[in-house]
């Protein structure tokens, strides 16, 4: 290797790239600025040290008799019905993507468009925010936690698909080789060479959609579709901080500890 | 040779299931099976319970789904008309999740530098600020815009702080992740020739994060652009409050028109995103 020459070349590559990226960061102080001049601050109001003082204080003295209340409505259930909602949205989306994931895996069919527009259609799904979902099926099915079961179940396919499909993509091709030359059928070489291969695979992004989704599930009250959001948008609008505060606490508790477990589950499942 | 029959009539399929051949090479396969058959039993019963808890069976989704087929027919075809008076508010969503990424960003650095051990060694520093981060992220961005909301008044500034404190959580924490996995060799000859602290962050940590930086700031670009949209919702600024509108008046003509072009929006940063992310790494 020619050392001269290998450090002229490279120092100019360098100045090339510390003008480009003089440039990138021009670019983001342009676009920042442009982003910051269009929001109006009418946040500063003089209203706004007394509410913060207040929910500092609803923090510091959480109202903990709501933790439980013996006639319901209190905070332990609505966060199991929070956990119960994201179970079964994560349940149906793992049954629910099976196929799609099947769709857009390019070793499974030998057509080249066939995979494409199953992952085309994956990133459409994946676009569409979960909330607009859920309003959509509030719409369908009424206000609820099955609206919200519904919402996760279809939202996560989008994501959940796709990286079911990249697990089919990437399995080893030798054991479904074998089942083909000794002549078993489509259907038996997804069930003995393509599913044994993936379903550990499966089951761990399924939990870690699970994790995703025990935080959507924990919003999507906000706008009606069950579990522990609807309680908060009630207590943010009559402001009653301490009950804020420890629903607060409850919804990081609940996160923090599913989190923990799930983690666990998928160690031990890979 | 029996295998290769089972396979041909397909009928007695168990007899060859990957589980029962462990079973003949392995003395612990029963137990392990048992083991496996009781957690799926396990697992269906959770499922079982927690259906009939919340009442969602799946007689519920065959009643419903003729409503979403009615709904649907009523978003199309969508009231072109409308889009002129939601570019204004697409705008703003977009300068919300810009704002709030940006605004995030910047305090995420040194909460990135102080969390990671290899260069900030002391844990009192680091413990904290980790559990901090931690924290954060365990709220989603909806649940801070609805308290920032009664905070600080209904509008997009609302928006923009709640996206400041999940950009902040999740760029801090992937920062400080990528920190801790670049290479020791420049820093090592920093400390050898006496540069101090700040140098060595300056011309050996910087340079070798910057990318990842940057990449993940896009990332969470992505993520708060989708989040901007549904912002309204909660009263924090943003195309979601013209959308809850028009879904409360029953237009669903206007809400299709919003809902398009919000996917339009979304999937056009994404691509750019994705492709400029793609070129950094």
């Amino acid at each position: 290797m020619n050392n001269n020459n290998h450090l002229s070349s490279s120092s100019l590559t360098i100045r090339l790239r510390n003008l480009r990226k003089w440039m990138i960061a021009l670019f983001i102080l342009v676009i920042f600025i442009w982003s910051m001049l269009g929001l109006d601050y009418q946040g500063f109001q003089s209203t706004s040290k007394v509410v913060s003082l207040s929910i500092l204080k609803g923090f510091m003295h959480p109202d903990w008799a709501y933790v439980y209340l013996p006639e319901g409505e209190d905070l332990l259930r609505e966060l199991l019905e929070t956990l119960v909602i994201s179970i079964l949205g994560t349940f149906v989306s793992a049954i629910l993507c099976i196929p799609f994931a099947f769709w857009a895996a390019a070793n499974m069919s030998r057509l080249r468009l066939f995979p494409g527009m199953g992952k085309f259609t994956l990133s459409v799904i994946r676009v569409f925010p979960e909330m607009i979902v859920a309003i959509l099926f509030i719409k369908a099915v009424g206000p609820g936690s099955f609206a919200g079961v519904l919402a996760l179940g279809v939202h996560s396919i989008g994501m959940l698909a796709k990286l079911f499909s990249e697990t089919i993509e990437g399995i080893d091709p030798g054991p479904q080789e074998a089942l083909i030359a000794c002549g078993a059928t489509r259907l038996q070489t997804i069930r003995f060479a393509v599913i044994p291969q993936v379903i550990p695979q499966f089951l761990s992004y399924s939990l870690y959609r699970f994790e995703i989704n025990i935080r959507s599930a924990t919003t999507l009250g906000l706008v009606g579709a069950g579990g522990i959001g609807t309680p908060l948008i009630f207590a943010l609008q009559v402001r009653n901080w301490n009950r804020v505060g420890v629903i607060l606490l409850g919804i990081v508790l609940l996160v923090v500890v599913t989190d923990f477990i799930s983690s666990r589950l998928r160690r031990r499942i890979i | 040779m029996k295998s290769d029959t089972n396979l041909a009539d397909s009928t007695p399929i168990p007899s060859i299931s990957p589980s029962s051949n462990y079973l003949i090479t392995n003395g612990l396969g029963n137990t392990k099976r048992s083991k496996r058959i009781a957690t799926w039993m396990l697992f269906i019963v959770i499922i079982v319970v927690c259906s009939i808890y919340i009442d969602v069976t799946p007689y519920q989704l065959f009643v419903g789904l003729p409503e979403m087929g009615v709904l649907l027919k009523e978003m199309f075809p969508p009231d072109w008309s409308y889009l002129p008076t939601i570019w204004a508010p697409m705008l703003q969503t977009i300068k919300i999740a810009v704002a709030g990424t940006i605004l995030g960003a910047i305090p995420a650095i040194p909460a990135a530098l102080f969390s990671a051990n290899n260069i900030t060694p002391n844990k009192w520093l680091s413990l904290p600020i980790r559990t901090l981060l931690n924290l954060v992220r365990t709220v989603p961005d909806l649940l801070f815009a609805a308290i920032f909301v009664a905070v600080f008044g209904i509008g997009p500034f609302a928006g923009m702080l709640a996206l400041l404190f999940f950009s902040f959580g999740i760029i801090a924490k992937l920062t400080y992740e990528s920190l801790e996995a670049i290479d020791p060799g420049p820093l090592e000859a920093m400390t050898a020739v006496g540069a101090n602290r700040i140098q060595i962050i300056v011309f050996g940590v910087i340079p070798q994060a910057l990318p990842a930086f940057i990449s993940y700031l896009l990332y969470t670009f992505e993520i708060n652009i989708r989040a901007a949209t549904v912002l309204g919702f909660v009263g924090a600024g943003g195309i979601g409050l013209l959308l809850n509108q028009s879904l409360g008046l029953f237009r669903y003509d206007r809400a299709a028109t919003i809902i398009i072009l919000t996917l339009a929006v979304v999937l056009i940063i994404d691509y750019t995103s994705t492709s400029i992310r793609r070129k950094l790494l």
